[in-house]
């Protein structure tokens, strides 16, 4: 059973998710993977071991993602190698790439997986609910298209070189109409979410939005970001874009300090990568204190106001 | 959170606002070692009180309810939780419109001030949003307002905590309550156990599920209330505070709305009633929102939108307004609609304080703590004492059955005898089979079938002609027919049968039995075996608590017959006070024996005709019971009346019951004996006597001299109540109760109109009447009285206007009626010599 | 222009998901129904494209019976059309629901209705499948991205904005096209009363398409369990304060 994995490159590197799914490939094919990228240069150590690693050669890619197009190349491998299944890391671009491949082939795919065990039909593990559900099902294709749910596969690198063969896929007009055709960088300055150490993150506890001014210097003092739930932005207190949780941000910071919020699941699946979190809530049943290292009984504004105040004065 | 301690003197299970207040009363009444417990966080532990709307009306027909309602605004006021901004039930009907003119009545009565009716465009004026061409007129009550209930239920606790009485603990999850030889020993938790000897069931609609814990019945069902927020409304960006525009009840849709904030809340009891199983309610973790706050079903509200929607289209329909909320909130319902307070009866020291809303929770607190700590709460709490129910009452069908007929009725019209339609035909007399031949149209008292009276005796009718006095208008005339008044005179004149046999019989026997009871009753019950003794029970206040008769049928053995309403509470009062040391049984006879009820001038001739027993006026003297053959059967025969003649209640054990009947039957047809049902019994046949009934006129707020039933002597023997009563003896009474007589009941339109009861008697230039006690006067019961011509009503007056000849008003449906003062005190209207009786 | 929005019925899930006997389905006792937060962005961007531009916005779903209630809620909100793709109530796939979506565009095309722009939620919220827009494009030969948070319409042409690594990516798509939105495109309205009367009388165009069969076929749900913390109580109010404070200093936080 020939895997075809299809792998994101970043920083001249094949990205952490991508060697995820390179993981998870070798563990149900054993050496008979292979993997396609969109360009790049794959000399030495790549962590993927040995293998060939389709490139897809053409200037029509150069100009910026085109998701169809990138489909429809690693499709054209997938045909070319008689690959069982296709897999593809569980991110933004992965996903979208996957479906193209299931589409154009005409094959079933199944995302986020965080197992595949080799059976017929094939058995895979794949997350729901963002995670806070998973789901045992089989899936019948050929190839069958599975993608990899971020964290869930750690990662084990192959070593050695791995063999580069260039590929022209046969791409078709309307594979092109979609691309990147701008890029717009984000705002300098301001620490964003996704990469803070520190967190603070707010709730409905918050009372208002002007409850979040004291989150925004507990964040300040501690040059961290402050986030909110989904509770909060449907009450239009704060910006969709400071959302964590399952339809906003994914944080993973060292410190996670969540004020008011009780922990909806969708809230959870987005702070759960953070390596502690500190609590404040009144209600000390609340569920994120399932997910707490420490947590603090109390009303988040007084609370958090005295942390403030207790950070100003401490030594 | 404050840990579990180890023992308490009572503990309260539930942190909403009945919990709370109930540990503020117990602390404010002297209670230390008080231990508040809740499942969920304070101070919103997600039970029903964090979602309530928090608005409270004044007004209900109900004494006991406008009484806790009004002792809970005071409480509220004093906390500094409450916002006045008045409230308005809006009529779109006519019919609607005179029941607003009733519940004026009502209020006044009460004791509620400022009320006022208003045109629709006095309306308009109030609540500018409103479209008042869909109504017809409101009825504002100034004193309506909304409450801030957790932030009431957080200062009860801070200041009992402070003072070192309290201890609370939230997220501690009761697993189970100890009772030990039937008493309370304490609950256990999920975080250690509590020892106590009292416990108080304050947990709205998980209370069941506690009481079960214990083998106790507390029969509520929790019940779906939907409700919706809308906003941001425009027009509310200009007012400060929580509330400026009265809160408006769509009575006649049954919905409410309110301006909440910046927002407009719609709340409605019109929606098919959604009940649950107290098993079925979520826990914290399973619910979205909180236990008490299930998802919205959308297709239940649709309807109530539409009304929402032409009563403030300005508001409603406006399309940049959004649904910001919207929950099916729970609620606990009960099968008669009122409270369940009081000592469950199965456990004692358990107590219940459940089924209560925001509007009455501190009054209520304050009366069942008084409860638990004198046992004379000051508000007389009958209609809702937990022992009430029987029985088949506390099934699960008859709470899902009544629950779901009465939530409808939220805001209904109720009529005074209105009678229940589902789970009828229950508990069913021996004679019914022979009623229903003839006729008869049952009424339900504790789930006994009662004729109210018989069509069979239609052709009464026509013999007593303009004597009956028939009741043009509609409202009077439901659950009442002049049939009743036709059997009335046929009794008088004849002999009647009465199916009496929803009376509670209760045996009390044993060496202990005459100390026993002599230590409960007012009247000396160390009397002749054979005789039957009419007596009063009273609370330790002096209030009148019971009023029955007992027969001393042995040495040991008494049986004390109660009405059908109150045996349960009678039962429980006997059991609570008996002694321990099994010199007393006290048995539920109800079950075993039926009665019927002969009376009236021809009632021996006929009684004579079946036995060869003496039942001479020498030989069987008035106020006397024995056994006595009659046909086939032997009865034990009770020589009392209740109507004022001459007759018999006939005991004979139920299976006997239709061999009685027929025997009855058949001798009667020669003294023209006629089935007479309770129409006659418990309202035209006692007035007429000026006779007392229990839950009208006597109750715990009055007492026995207030209600001229005190005796020429004070016995010997101590009592409950004694020394209060002793001491009332010594005074002047401060309110006199009194027979009057409607002068003239034509109405400013030409009806003749007749009161049914609770109506406000004003003065002669229509000022309500309050006595040195504060109380007001009001109409206690009202009916017809063919015997002398006249509708009669009985009312306290103070003594001042307690004189026979006053003229005085009674207010109904809006107009006033003259009536006088016919007999101040207790003297019969009818018969005052009571040689009918005596003879 | 007219305008499709694609929804999914789901539960509206709490604190904690359980699942009933046999391990296939979410106990749904407490809980009520909704869209996906994407699913909803997508119907309001839907109802404002059309304010701003005319036309009219269809909202689809295929589901059980039950599902009626979320595409009423959508007319609530100034949907004008709701179709209806019945199913039997069993799960279908992906591919299954895609080809479904795509015959039910198709079909209104031959009736005269159609789509410059299918709005997708991004995934939904139970499944999480991320390939049901791509699919439906791809069956019906239109172009299609996904992940979008801002989107603009002019003259034919669709501006559609991602995130990607805290900043944008720009895609220029001729309509008609496919998108597929991710909550914060927009705030959704809440339903006015008169949109929800409204929504109560709207016609659905209940169609029942046939199965295909799924060739994702869930055998079974698992919660996932034993990740709870234990965790360490600082204590009560303000007063805990200074040691949270030391902990975020021991932690080496405080810059």
């Amino acid at each position: 059973m020939t895997v075809l994995v299809f792998v994101e490159h970043e920083d001249g590197a094949i990205a952490e998710a991508s060697l995820e799914a390179a993981t998870l490939a070798r563990r149900l094919a054993g050496d008979d993977v292979q993997a396609v990228a969109m360009g790049g240069d794959h000399a030495g150590e790549t962590g993927l071991g040995p293998i060939t690693l389709h490139v897809a050669d053409d200037e029509r890619l150069a100009g910026g993602y085109a998701p169809a197009a990138w489909g429809r190349a690693v499709a054209d491998v997938a045909g070319r190698v008689g690959a069982a299944v296709v897999m593809a890391p569980g991110t933004d671009r992965g996903n979208e790439v996957a479906a193209y491949v299931a589409a154009f082939l005409g094959q079933p795919m199944a995302a986020n997986c965080t197992d595949v065990r080799p059976a017929d039909p094939l058995e895979v593990t794949r997350v729901r609910w963002g995670g806070s559900l998973l789901e045992e099902a089989t899936l019948r294709g050929s190839p069958a298209v599975i993608t990899v749910s971020p964290h869930a596969v750690g990662v084990e690198r192959a070593p050695g070189a791995a063999s580069v063969a260039t590929f022209r896929p046969p791409l078709q007009d309307d594979d092109l109409r979609v691309r990147v055709t701008a890029k717009e960088q984000p705002p300098a300055g301001k620490v964003s979410l996704g990469e803070a150490r520190v967190v603070v993150g707010g709730g409905r506890g918050m009372g208002g939005a002007d409850g979040f001014q004291v989150l925004e210097e507990l964040a300040g003092l501690l040059g961290g970001a402050v986030g909110c739930s989904r509770a909060v932005t449907s009450a239009g207190w704060r910006p969709h874009t400071d959302q964590i949780g399952q339809t906003g941000a994914r944080i993973a910071p060292d410190l996670y300090i969540a004020c008011g919020i009780s922990g909806a699941i969708q809230h959870i699946v987005g702070c759960k990568a953070a390596k502690r979190i500190m609590t404040v809530n009144t209600d000390p049943e609340a569920p994120i204190l399932a997910q707490s290292d420490w947590a603090i009984v109390g009303d988040a504004r007084a609370v958090v106001a005295a942390l403030v105040a207790e950070l100003r004065s401490g030594a | 959170m404050a840990t579990v301690p180890p023992r308490a003197n009572v503990v309260v299970v539930g942190g909403g606002i009945v919990g709370n207040s109930m540990a503020h009363q117990l602390a404010l009444q002297g209670w230390t070692d008080i231990v508040l417990l809740d499942k969920g966080p304070f101070p919103n532990p997600g039970g029903s009180t964090g979602h309530a709307s928090n608005f409270i009306f004044l007004v209900d027909h109900s004494k006991e309810m406008t009484a806790f309602t009004l002792d809970s605004v005071r409480q509220y006021r004093e906390l500094g939780v409450f916002t006045e901004c008045g409230g308005i039930e809006v009529a779109r009907t006519p019919e609607r419109m005179e029941e607003l003119k009733r519940r004026v009545a009502s209020g006044t009565s009460w004791g509620i001030e400022g009320m006022e009716l208003l045109t629709p465009a006095q309306v308009g004026e109030k609540v500018p949003f409103i479209d008042d061409t869909v109504i017809l007129g409101g009825f504002f009550t100034p004193g309506v307002g909304v409450v801030d209930s957790l932030r009431a239920g957080t200062l009860m606790r801070e200041r009992w905590i402070d003072a070192g009485v309290l201890t609370v603990a939230g997220n501690v999850e009761v697993t189970g309550v100890d009772a030990l030889d039937g008493h309370v020993r304490g609950v256990r938790t999920d975080q250690g156990d509590v020892r106590a000897d009292t416990v108080v069931i304050a947990c709205g609609i998980w209370s069941p599920r506690i009481a079960a814990m214990a083998g106790a019945s507390i029969p509520l069902t929790p019940a779906v209330h939907q409700m919706i927020d809308i906003g941001p409304v425009p027009l509310f960006t200009e007012t400060t505070g929580e509330i400026a525009f009265p809160i408006v009840r769509d009575v006649d849709t049954n919905m409410y709305e309110r301006q909440n904030g910046g927002d407009f809340e719609i709340g409605s009891y019109a929606h098919r009633a959604i009940l649950m199983a107290p098993d079925e309610i979520p826990s914290i973790e399973e619910s979205s929102l909180s236990p008490t706050q299930l998802p919205f079903t959308a297709e239940d509200f649709d309807p109530q939108m539409e009304q929402a929607l032409e009563l403030f289209p300005e508001i409603v329909g406006d399309e940049r307004i959004g649904i910001r909320h919207s929950i099916n909130g729970l609620l606990s319902l009960t099968p008669d609609g009122m409270p369940i307070l009081g000592e469950t009866a199965e456990v004692k020291g358990l107590w219940s304080a459940a089924a209560i809303w925001i509007k009455e929770a501190p009054g209520i607190a304050k009366a069942v703590v008084e409860w638990m700590t004198t046992g004379s709460p000051e508000i007389d709490v009958h209609a809702s004492d937990i022992a009430r129910f029987w029985p088949h009452q506390q099934s699960p069908a008859h709470v899902k059955a009544r629950s779901a007929e009465g939530y409808n009725k939220t805001y209904g019209i109720v009529h005074p005898a209105e009678q229940w339609a589902t789970n009828r035909n229950v508990r069913l007399s021996p004679f019914n089979e022979r009623e229903r031949e003839l006729g008869a149209v049952f009424i339900e008292t504790a789930g006994w079938e009662r004729p109210n009276w018989y069509e069979s005796n239609a052709p009464l009718l026509e013999t007593y002609g303009d004597r009956v006095m028939p009741r043009e208008a509609e409202w009077e005339s439901r659950w009442w027919s002049p049939i009743v008044n036709a059997e009335h005179l046929a009794l008088r004149d004849g002999v009647g049968m009465i199916d009496l046999s929803a009376f509670s019989v209760i045996d009390v026997a044993g060496p202990g039995a005459c100390e026993f009871l002599q230590g409960i009753a007012v009247a000396e019950h160390d009397v002749a075996v054979g005789r039957v003794i009419y007596t009063s029970w009273l609370n330790p206040a002096g209030g009148v608590k019971a009023d029955l008769t007992t027969m001393r049928l042995g040495p040991d053995v008494f049986r004390v017959v109660t009405g059908g309403l109150t045996g349960r509470t009678d039962q429980k009062w006997l059991r609570d006070h008996m002694p321990d040391d099994g010199s007393v049984v006290v048995t539920d006879a109800s079950s075993a024996w039926c009665t019927l009820g002969v009376w009236g001038p021809n009632a021996r001739d006929l009684v004579s005709s079946l036995t060869g027993d003496d039942v001479t006026h020498e030989g069987f003297p008035f106020a006397t019971c024995r056994w006595i053959t009659l046909g086939p059967v032997r009865v034990l025969a009770s020589r009392i009346s209740y109507v004022g003649e001459l007759g018999w209640e006939l005991y004979a054990p139920m299976e006997q019951g239709s061999a009685l009947w027929d025997a009855v039957w058949e001798a009667g047809r020669e003294f023209g004996a006629v089935p007479v049902g309770v129409g006659v019994y418990l309202n035209s046949g006692r007035l007429e006597k000026g006779y007392r009934a229990h839950g009208n006129e006597l109750e715990t707020e009055y007492d026995l001299v207030e209600a001229g039933m005190q005796r020429p002597k004070v016995k010997d023997a101590d009592f409950i109540g004694r020394e209060a009563y002793v001491a009332q003896r010594a005074e002047q009474p401060a309110t006199v109760l009194c027979t009057l007589t409607l002068d003239d009941p034509t109405s400013p339109a030409g009806v003749e109109r007749y009161m049914l009861g609770k109506e406000p008697v004003l003065t002669s230039d229509g000022k309500p009447i309050e006595d040195a006690k504060g109380r007001r006067s009001y109409v206690t019961s009202a009916g017809s009285g063919p015997s002398v011509g006249k509708h009669l009503l009985m009312a306290y007056l103070p003594p001042e206007l307690a004189r026979d000849g006053e003229s005085l008003l009674v207010e109904y449906f809006g107009d006033r009626y003259p009536v006088t003062v016919a007999v101040a005190g207790s003297r019969p209207l009818f018969d005052p010599e009571n040689s009918r009786i005596r003879r | 222009m007219n305008v499709l929005a694609c929804v999914k019925r789901v539960p509206a899930t709490a604190g904690r998901i359980r699942l009933v006997e046999g391990d296939r389905e979410i106990d749904t006792r407490y809980l009520g129904f909704t869209v996906s937060p994407h699913e909803e962005c997508a119907v309001e961007e839907a109802v404002r494209l059309v304010e701003a531009n005319g036309g009219s916005a269809t909202v689809l779903t295929l589901g059980p019976e039950e599902s009626v209630d979320q595409l009423r809620s959508a007319v609530a909100v100034g949907a004008q059309r709701a179709v209806h793709l019945a199913t039997d109530g069993r799960e279908w796939d992906p591919g299954a629901t895609a080809g479904a979506i795509a015959d039910a565009v198709r079909a209104d095309r031959d009736a005269g209705m159609s789509y410059d722009l299918l709005l997708f939620g991004n995934e939904a919220a139970d499944t999480g499948d991320y390939q049901v827009p791509v699919r439906v494009a791809h069956a019906l030969g239109l172009p299609c991205v996904t992940g979008i948070k801002q989107l603009s319409v002019d003259d034919g042409r669709a501006t559609a904005k991602r995130e990607a690594s805290g900043g944008w990516e720009v895609f220029d798509v001729p309509l008609p096209a496919v998108v597929a939105v991710r909550e914060g495109i927009n705030l959704p309205r809440f339903a006015s009363v008169p949109g929800r009367l409204r929504a109560r009388k709207a016609a659905i165009d209940r169609r029942e398409p046939a199965w295909p069969g799924n060739a994702l076929d869930m055998v079974r749900l698992v919660v996932p369990g034993g990740e709870d913390k234990r965790v360490e109580m600082l204590g009560q109010g303000p007063e805990a304060a200074p040691a949270a404070a030391s902990i975020i200093r021991n932690l080496g936080l405080v810059p």
